[in-house]
């Protein structure tokens, strides 16, 4: 599936994803579009993660694995920060993150 | 240019194109969309590259699970016709020069360097291999990440609930 096609690709294409995150992280004032932005990151990291194993090492499951926990810890990420948002969003009615700054100082 | 290049390229097309769109997009609930598109490219590249049961899982637990979790917590926390106000110029400037720098010097590196491949036997991973592997102490076993991982998922379970349970005002002890 993966003929004709260099391991450089798949790598420009994840530091490109990588980057992409990077940029809404810093840009981005909501919560959930943050979380959104981690979200771009880990899957390029899984993207390179993949491409590793299956060009360099094809004959061992390293990088398999590690996108699988990868994935696990995403999703369990995700489940608290999203119950984090919404306790946040419950007690100061917004979820913009220059207004939430009651433990500031 | 083969088939292969040609869904490369449109997969790459997709996920950068979309990726943009995620992170700039003034209304909330298009942002999450387009990443849903981003996602479901992934899993494509990753069908790409022989990992079907990856890609499975792709498809099911982000497209699936985490995307509508964002979607439902967007839905509880904004309105959805809100947009938000544009970045401020400084502010858009500065980053997308961190990340156009970062990512400039990410592929100049990337490019310079001599990966050097292995040439043994390709080994497919099937279905029988991650149950085996998953649960084995042996050579390429993977028990003791597994065990913590559904220790860490049990734990991330329980503080999700605990965090988000409604609240109501604090009872003093005088109360009872």
């Amino acid at each position: 599936m993966n003929a004709g096609i260099p391991l450089y690709y798949f790598l420009v294409l994840a530091a490109l994803m990588f980057f992409t995150g990077i940029y809404g992280f810093l840009t981005r004032r909501n919560l959930i579009t943050i979380l959104m932005s981690v979200e771009l990151i880990l899957n390029s990291v899984n993207i390179n993660m993949l491409a590793f194993n299956r060009y360099l090492y094809p004959h061992k499951l390293e990088g398999f694995f590690f996108s699988l926990f990868i994935i696990a810890v995403a999703a369990a990420e995700a489940a608290v920060a999203i119950a984090i948002i919404i306790n946040i969003y419950r007690r100061f009615t917004t979820i913009n993150v220059e207004d939430v700054n009651e433990m500031k100082y | 240019m083969t088939l292969n290049q040609l869904m490369f390229v449109l997969f790459g097309l997709m996920i950068t194109v979309f990726g943009i769109l995620t992170v700039t997009s003034r209304r909330i609930l298009r942002a999450a969309v387009y990443l849903l598109f981003v996602l479901v490219s992934t899993a494509g590249l990753y069908f790409m590259l022989n990992y079907q049961f990856l890609a499975a899982v792709q498809l099911t637990l982000y497209a699936g699970g985490i995307v509508v979790l964002i979607i439902f917590s967007i839905l509880l926390t904004s309105h959805i016709n809100q947009k938000f106000e544009p970045v401020g110029l400084k502010k858009s400037i500065f980053s997308a020069l961190a990340a156009v720098a970062g990512a400039i010097v990410t592929i100049v590196t990337i490019l310079d360097f001599q990966f050097s491949a292995t040439t043994e036997a390709a080994r497919e991973i099937d279905m029988r291999v991650i149950g085996l592997s998953l649960l084995s102490t042996e050579r390429d076993g993977y028990v003791l990440p597994f065990e913590v991982i559904s220790i860490l998922l049990i734990a991330a379970m329980i503080a999700a609930i605990v965090v988000a349970k409604k609240g109501g005002p604090k009872k003093t002890i005088s109360d009872n």
